[in-house]
């Protein structure tokens, strides 16, 4: 799942480690003996296979996109693989009404789960990054803890509980504020809403926590004794430099939920509360809507590219940092 | 500390509010409201998956309602329980078969690209960077999708099943690989290679006597999250599966939990669990035992917090 994403953007850790190699790197830079293809060697493999199964499959999505021609037998879509010939036109007849509501309520999905993520996510790393005192291990690993729970445990943990007389019926029963068992996994955007929230938080306050952890606190000192009141000094302080933690955090969570099919599948199932990443599934899977389905994954990374190329920059920055 | 708090005495404060005001004035008193959300959070986050593993040892046929302890969905019943249902037994031996090919194709590939990456000065390491970075950030829908379509268009001889499973498998895998060894290397420095050279040994010499030993810890660590991330796959399993043969765990529980489901279900998700997080802990313990010039102090919490911040 999401593990794809959670990548902190967090520079190797020994800052020590890093000046020291900068300097004997610097005096040995261009190293006699050392044959100069002995590095990239290393690295043909692991790229030709990047090469191969990554950046060739994208194309191939492309040329399976750009094309509106059926394999005449087994109707299969088949690959347009010259450019030159490639049909715009085919994307523009993926597009339909249907799927405009569809790409709206994504929308509307994720935006809400991604905000509601980050109003639980910061307190809680706010918390552990800056009073956990003697619980900060535990509390850190109760949080690690869910990333290596599959995700699908996690939501069948969820179905449990959201049957007709699971827990959560019962409790709001005993309780009164339901009369009688509610169905929550009949096609509630609420419970899909917050299984998203469920799923992919985790992968939020890591590297929120990471971020709010790095902030010196003598900057918070200078605030207050400069006559700052706590909330200015969040305001001016804390937050701006944990920035960097809530874009990278936000990120990580956003991709993965705009390519959901599994979570309204597994917590609802219903017509009304289809993803985007459900219409993919559907269609890539009918046969004969390959084309129709390569087209929407080109439409789904379009809109993702932005969200991962500011990744990838801010990636390559704390790589940068740490050499 | 909390001498910072405010005592400018006025008359006209009433007492409470002043109490109020000197507590929230005060930047190091301890906050009331954070722990609450923080611990109601780890509550939400982690109860209900003790329900679901609690449930895996119901005596009766329910997921909601406790009917007392046993081992039933785990070994006793005959048609349905995890040792003698075919159908889970089979999913569990394709997960496990996966991570395990999957660990061991992904570890060498990617500990090779870890070090010509960060080695290689040249014309295209930059690009190289970028390429194995870039699968860390594609959502596992396109890559699914992506693989599903070359499979079927270009690369029909790879069948469907596990022979395509377990290339986009490793496909996913390698990039992590790379970034666990990478933060390793970028610690260890080149200093160690460097004096080996200078002492007369040849750059193999250096890589196999000196930066390889000191690489191992990152090297299982980066073993066993492969592992881990493997069986906890599903987008990529399932848009490569083949049959109902080549249905992993994920996609097993996928495909039955909204339908029929026993307790089983849950035994077998409890089964993965442990695996995964044996394979986790396993990779943080070694990683920080055995790693050169660890830090010192509270050896728990830096352990995690720097696996947290290089590894995951």
């Amino acid at each position: 799942m999401g593990f794809n994403l959670v990548l902190t953007v967090i520079p190797a850790r020994s800052t020590k480690a890093a000046s020291t190699s900068e300097v004997s790197s610097s005096r040995s830079g261009g190293r006699v003996g050392l044959p100069r293809w002995l590095w990239p060697s290393f690295a043909a493999p692991g790229l030709g296979w990047l090469v191969l199964l990554f950046l060739v499959p994208i194309y191939a999505v492309l040329a399976v996109a750009m094309s509106s021609r059926l394999d005449p037998i087994f109707a299969t879509p088949v690959p347009e693989w010259n450019p030159v010939q490639w049909d715009p036109g085919a994307l523009a007849d993926a597009w339909s009404p249907q799927l405009g509501t569809v790409l709206v309520r994504t929308f509307i999905y994720v935006g809400l789960a991604g905000s509601l993520s980050l109003l639980i996510g910061y307190p809680v790393a706010y918390y552990v990054a800056r009073h956990g005192g003697k619980l900060k291990a535990l509390l850190l690993v109760l949080i690690i803890a869910p990333f290596w729970i599959s995700y699908l445990m996690r939501m069948l943990s969820w179905v449990n509980l959201l049957q007709p007389s699971g827990y959560v019926n019962r409790i709001l029963m005993a309780v009164g504020i339901l009369q009688e068992p509610r169905g929550w996994l009949d096609g509630e955007p609420l419970t899909v809403v917050l299984g998203l929230v469920y799923g992919y938080i985790p992968f939020l306050i890591l590297p929120l926590f990471a971020s709010l952890d790095r902030i010196d606190r003598s900057l918070l000192e200078a605030a207050r004794d400069l006559g700052a009141n706590p909330a200015r000094a969040f305001a001016h302080v804390t937050l701006p430099l944990s920035k960097q933690g809530i874009l990278a955090g936000s990120v990580i969570i956003l991709l993965p939920m705009f390519g959901d099919y599994y979570t309204p599948d597994l917590l609802s199932g219903a017509t009304r509360t289809t993803m985007f990443g459900n219409q993919i599934y559907f269609f890539l899977n009918s046969g004969t809507g390959g084309n129709k389905g390569a087209a929407m994954v080109v439409i789904l990374s379009a809109i993702v590219s932005l969200l991962m190329f500011y990744y990838l920059y801010t990636v390559a920055r704390a790589a940068k940092e740490a050499r | 500390m909390s001498s910072l708090a405010e005592r400018r005495p006025k008359a006209e404060q009433t007492s409470s509010l002043r109490l109020v005001r000197a507590w929230f004035s005060n930047p190091w008193a301890r906050p009331r409201f954070l722990p609450v959300v923080t611990w109601l959070y780890v509550l939400w986050s982690i109860v209900p998956v003790i329900i679901a593993i609690q449930f895996s040892f119901n005596a009766g046929r329910s997921r909601s309602t406790w009917q007392g302890f046993s081992l039933r969905w785990y070994l006793d019943d005959p048609d349905l329980s995890l040792l003698h249902n075919p159908l889970l037994r089979s999913a569990l031996g394709q997960s496990l078969k996966l991570a395990l090919f999957t660990m061991l194709i992904a570890t060498p590939i990617g500990v090779a690209l870890a070090l010509g990456l960060a080695r290689w000065r040249g014309r295209g390491s930059g690009a190289g960077n970028f390429l194995m970075l870039f699968p860390l950030v594609t959502p596992e829908l396109v890559m699914g999708s992506a693989l599903f379509i070359v499979f079927t268009t270009l690369l029909t001889f790879v069948g469907l099943g596990t022979p395509a499973q377990l290339l986009g498998h490793v496909t996913f895998s390698i990039s992590y690989v790379v970034i666990v060894v990478r933060g390793r290397l970028f610690a260890i420095g080149k200093e160690f290679e460097e004096a080996a050279m200078d002492l007369g040994a040849s750059p193999v010499q250096a890589l196999r006597l000196i930066l390889l030993p000191m690489l191992a810890p990152a090297v299982f660590a980066a073993l066993m999250i492969v592992f881990a991330i493997s069986i906890d796959d599903f987008v990529i399993s399932q848009f490569l599966k083949g049959g109902a043969s080549s249905e992993t765990v994920p996609v097993l529980i996928y495909s039955n939990v909204r339908a029929a489901p026993t307790p089983a279900l849950n035994a077998l998700a409890t089964v993965m669990l442990v695996f995964s997080m044996l394979a986790i802990v396993l990779a943080i313990l070694f990683h920080r035992r055995f790693a050169p010039g660890g830090p010192k102090g509270q050896p728990g919490e830096s352990a995690v917090r720097d696996f947290a911040r290089l590894e995951i």
